[in-house]
């Protein structure tokens, strides 16, 4: 499935937000982490069960050094 | 010095808050947050890498500091929104430190944006403390939909050009219903004492620091800065003359 993450479009097998996060390598119980679909957050809680679709656009953060 | 001021009925303990970004290392960095006695301390929220998690800024913090995510570089309502929600989710804080650019170069805010995305984020909870213009009306505008607090700037971002419009500073001061922190331009610890004087609650600093030849020393220099400004404020400065006036005694001079 066609998926956009962090602005690059890929092929994931990802079917849920906690899949797509195992399959790029980032701990899903790491801290201070946020993820967004299609210009909404999903809240961590919901991460498991939330069902990612072909052209989402997903976007995860964290907080970085800024002024 | 004890006096504390408040945003949104928070009370804070410093009068100074420092950015995060573009210090030389991360121990400088801690040692400078540690030194400016800073409560409050900025961040971004950035997409991660997709190679993998490394150590986050804010796991170093460990929860010292209050911090205050930015939406900076965001250019349109929707990115400055959608970065606040995921800064929030993020970092379980309603704070946030909205920016909504309106030119690459200058890094100017776009007023009239900036009001709409203040007003969608005051609405759905956020604390917003806007950087924003130095002009009364667009403050009041600001103030108006809700924000916490207004951020004029001094001046440019990242100039160190230090408070370029004093006078609106002070005019912006004095008619504020809400606290006023000045964000941007600092470049030294008089531009700091200066924002102060002229009646700012509080200043934000992160170049100035940063970027600084010895950036714990100046860190030190802000905090004095802060203090020594906001003493003066209280206190009160003389009237300007255009004369002099003898601050010694007239009578019993020597030789009449």
């Amino acid at each position: 499935m066609r998926l956009k993450v962090n602005g690059v479009e890929e092929d994931m097998t990802a079917t849920t937000v906690s899949e797509l996060l195992a399959a790029r390598g980032v701990d899903p119980t790491a801290k201070f982490l946020a993820v967004a679909v299609n210009g909404s957050v999903v809240r961590r809680s919901e991460w498991s069960e939330k069902s990612l679709t072909a052209d989402d656009h997903v976007e995860i953060v964290r907080p970085f050094s800024g002024g | 010095m004890d006096d504390p001021f408040y945003i949104a009925g928070t009370s804070l303990s410093s009068r100074l808050f420092v950015g995060t970004a573009g210090y030389p290392n991360q121990q400088v960095l801690l040692d400078c947050l540690e030194t400016s006695g800073a409560e409050v301390v900025t961040v971004s929220i950035r997409r991660i890498s997709l190679e993998g998690y490394a150590e986050s800024l804010v796991d170093l913090l460990g929860g010292r500091h209050r911090l205050l995510p930015n939406t900076a570089g965001c250019a349109t309502v929707r990115d400055a929104v959608l970065t606040a929600e995921l800064a929030r989710e993020a970092l379980d804080t309603p704070w946030v430190k909205l920016e909504l650019i309106g030119d690459r170069e200058t890094l100017y805010p776009d007023v009239e944006q900036l009001v709409r995305a203040a007003d969608e984020l005051v609405r759905g909870g956020f604390t917003v403390l806007p950087y924003c213009n130095e002009d009364p009306v667009t403050c009041q505008k600001l103030a108006d939909v809700g924000c916490a607090a207004v951020m004029p700037l001094g001046s440019l971002i990242g100039s160190g050009m230090g408070i370029a419009n004093p006078a609106a500073i002070e005019l912006i001061c004095s008619r504020s219903p809400v606290p006023v922190v000045l964000d941007a331009g600092i470049g030294t610890a008089s531009d700091a004492t200066l924002a102060m004087e002229l009646g700012c609650d509080a200043v934000l600093v992160n170049t100035a620091i940063a970027k600084s030849h010895d950036p714990r020393r100046m860190a030190a220099a802000m905090r004095a800065a802060v203090e020594g400004g906001r003493l003066a404020r209280l206190a009160g400065r003389i009237p300007k003359r255009r004369f002099a006036e003898p601050s010694s005694p007239q009578l019993g001079l020597v030789g009449t």
